[in-house]
């Protein structure tokens, strides 16, 4: 076997600058796949990251059915004692308690439709950066008996900061909730639909609004580790009963995880036309190296070589220029990502400040997976032995005596 | 004692539009120990008659008989083994694996044999110094010069321990002294060794030196002369 192995690799420097090409383009292929798989995973990483710091949480705990009908009926009771039970849980390390419903607002002759959300003003902070977002007047805190509008919505009804708007609607058990609320604060959020119909009061605040004392409609929860969703939610399966609902982040944004997967196929799609680059390079290499040893080849089966074994030195030769670029690629990707992962690149300029408006980084990530050079190396190990199989069919139906006449 | 047996062997070439009788109903039988030229213009038959005995084309009519064998029952495979184990083949060129050195190239057909790693070694030395190449053991092909490469290809012959040397053109593509220290060679080996050497050629100058000699002429044996 060595000396097969030995004839094989001697074989593939005959022609020193034709391998190295063929290496070469596996090797750049490679490194240049790695590169848009790491940025495509980072990405992803990064907005569900986002997401779930800034939206959903990982996890959620409803009541039954909120989720669904959204109304203040579905909610349930909460208290501090709940809070450190669960902080009991070692993953758990953010609880965000939301009373979230619907209201009319109304100032002057304008009405609209709004969401109101009882926020715990400084744990709300400390997660999603609300404060931040604040462009005029002033956050809530614990005990505001004021109302925070989005930028938008206050455009609309043409309030400012002072102003007090009427927020009418139905509470608890349909007991009507009607009150008169000075606004605080003005808050801007990238996302059209937010700014247009988001406001918020402190928790307390809402709970007697809505005359909804001690219940909440939501709570968030953030993990310290997202691979730990699992364990956690069995965790607070256990902790609540059958009247809660408890989902992930997965289950709440449906349409991130869609278009992660829309995105995803569209990265695999140009993966696949950089392995038909490395295809290319190998095959080509490997047609080559065949006609050019036709007669060596006859020579050979003449002298005694039985044709399995000259296949075998093909197969090894294609073997070989596929894991020169292989390997060769997914080390010095190593470096290169591990230096990406750590240094993402920033963004600038207008684009920079779009991002930074929707609450995100303006940077492009990367993440590094073992999987995805597993992933690599398999793909171009069965390139290399789709290749192989064109000198095995030419050597299997090689006439010697036809190819020592060339 | 027959090593080689031929009765009415045709070879007919029929891709062409017009068949082409390259063997045409040959008869022939070459012993062992023989120092035997096959001989004839381009076009004659000789590497077709070689390629017959040796099983790398089989006959259109006929019946050939190698060593005691009737090689028409053997399939591809059956007939690379015997190849491997009975002849050993001299070609006019590209005869050497260029990656490997004389001694690899040499040791390289008794690995295909399964001789042991130390076996080899030893049979190879022995055989390149025989060749006289003693000193250019580890020279690959490109290194050595067209007469050394042919020592080298007879060596690798040799090595495999054959029934029968089969060398078609050997010296075709060499200058007369290389060539004709080449046939020196082989004829010191048919002498020595009682190695049986069949070779094709279109010189005058090695036809002289082969001890019988087989004329052909279109595909049919003209002339077959033993030689003093
Ligand atoms: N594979 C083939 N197909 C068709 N004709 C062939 C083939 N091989 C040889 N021939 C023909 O057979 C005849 C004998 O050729 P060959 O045995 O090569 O002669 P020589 O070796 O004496 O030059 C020639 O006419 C040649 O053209
Ligand atoms: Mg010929």
């Amino acid at each position: 076997m060595t000396t097969y192995i030995k004839l094989a690799w001697r074989n593939l420097w005959r022609n020193k600058k034709r391998t190295l090409i063929a290496a070469a383009s596996v090797f750049f292929a490679v490194i240049l796949s790695l590169i848009m798989r790491s940025m495509q995973k980072g990405y992803y990483d990064y907005m569900i990251d986002s997401s779930v710091r800034l939206y959903t949480g990982h996890i959620q705990i409803h009541g039954k059915d909120f989720w669904e009908k959204r109304s203040l009926e579905e909610s349930m009771l909460f208290d501090e004692a709940v809070m450190h039970k669960l902080k009991e849980n070692k993953n758990i390390i953010q609880i965000l308690p939301r009373l979230e419903t619907y209201s009319l607002i109304s100032f002057g002759i304008v009405s609209r439709v709004v969401q109101v959300t009882g926020i715990n003003p400084d744990l709300e902070n400390e997660v999603t950066k609300l404060k931040d977002k604040i462009t005029d007047g002033s956050y809530l805190n614990e005990n505001s008996k004021g109302i925070l509008l989005a930028e938008g919505l206050a455009k609309l009804l043409n309030v400012n900061v002072g102003d007090s708007v009427v927020l009418y609607g139905q509470g608890f058990h349909g007991i009507s909730a009607a009150a008169v609320i000075p606004v605080i604060g003005i808050v801007r959020f990238a996302i059209p639909e937010q700014n247009k119909s988001f406001t918020y009061l402190s928790l307390t605040f809402a709970q007697e609004h809505f005359s909804a004392f001690d219940r909440i409609t939501s709570l968030s929860i953030l993990l310290n580790d997202a691979n730990e969703i699992e364990s956690v939610k069995t965790f607070l399966k256990n902790f609540f009963d059958d009247s809660h609902e408890i989902m992930d982040w997965a289950e709440l944004s449906p349409e991130l995880v869609q278009s992660i997967q829309i995105d995803n196929a569209s990265g695999i799609i140009m993966l696949g036309i950089l392995y038909v680059v490395i295809a290319f390079g190998i095959f080509g290499t490997i047609v080559m190296m065949t006609a050019e040893r036709v007669k060596e080849f006859g020579i050979l089966i003449s002298i005694g070589m039985k044709k399995w074994k000259l296949a075998l030195v093909t197969t090894l030769e294609t073997i070989f220029i596929s894991f020169i670029g292989v390997t060769a690629g997914a080390l010095v990707s190593i470096p290169i990502l591990l230096y990406l992962v750590h240094h993402p690149i920033p963004l600038t300029g207008e684009t920079a400040d779009a991002i930074l408006e929707w609450g995100f980084d303006p940077i492009i990530p990367f993440a590094l997976y073992s999987g995805m050079y597993f992933a690599q190396i398999w793909t171009v190990f069965a390139i290399a032995i789709l290749s192989a199989f064109y000198p095995i069919n030419f050597i299997r139906r090689l006439k010697p005596s036809v190819a020592l006449r060339g | 004692m027959k090593l080689i047996e031929l009765y009415s062997v045709t070879k007919i070439y029929d891709e062409t539009i017009v068949p082409v009788k390259a063997v045409d109903n040959v008869d022939l039988q070459i012993d062992k120990g023989e120092f035997t030229a096959i001989v004839g213009p381009s076009g004659s038959g000789k590497t077709t008659l070689l390629n017959l005995i040796s099983g790398l084309d089989q006959p259109t009519s006929g019946k050939i008989v190698v060593d005691g064998t009737d090689i028409s029952t053997y399939n591809e495979d059956e007939l690379i083994n015997f190849r491997l184990h009975h002849i050993g083949f001299v070609f006019q060129a590209y005869n050497l694996i260029p990656v490997f050195t004389a001694k690899e190239n040499v040791e390289f057909i008794m690995l295909l044999q399964n001789i042991s790693k130390s076996e080899r070694e030893k049979r190879a030395i022995d055989f390149l110094d025989a060749v006289g190449l003693k000193d250019r053991i580890n020279n690959f092909p490109t290194e050595l010069s067209g007469g050394q490469q042919q020592r080298v290809a007879v060596a690798r012959a040799l090595a495999s321990t054959p029934s029968f040397v089969l060398a078609d053109e050997p010296t075709a593509n060499l200058d007369s002294v290389s060539a004709e220290s080449l046939l020196d060679l082989m004829e010191k080996l048919n002498k020595e060794h009682n190695m049986t050497f069949i070779f094709s050629t279109h010189d005058e100058k090695v036809i002289r030196r082969a001890h019988r000699v087989i004329q052909l002429r279109d595909g049919k044996i003209e002339k077959d002369v033993l030689m003093n």
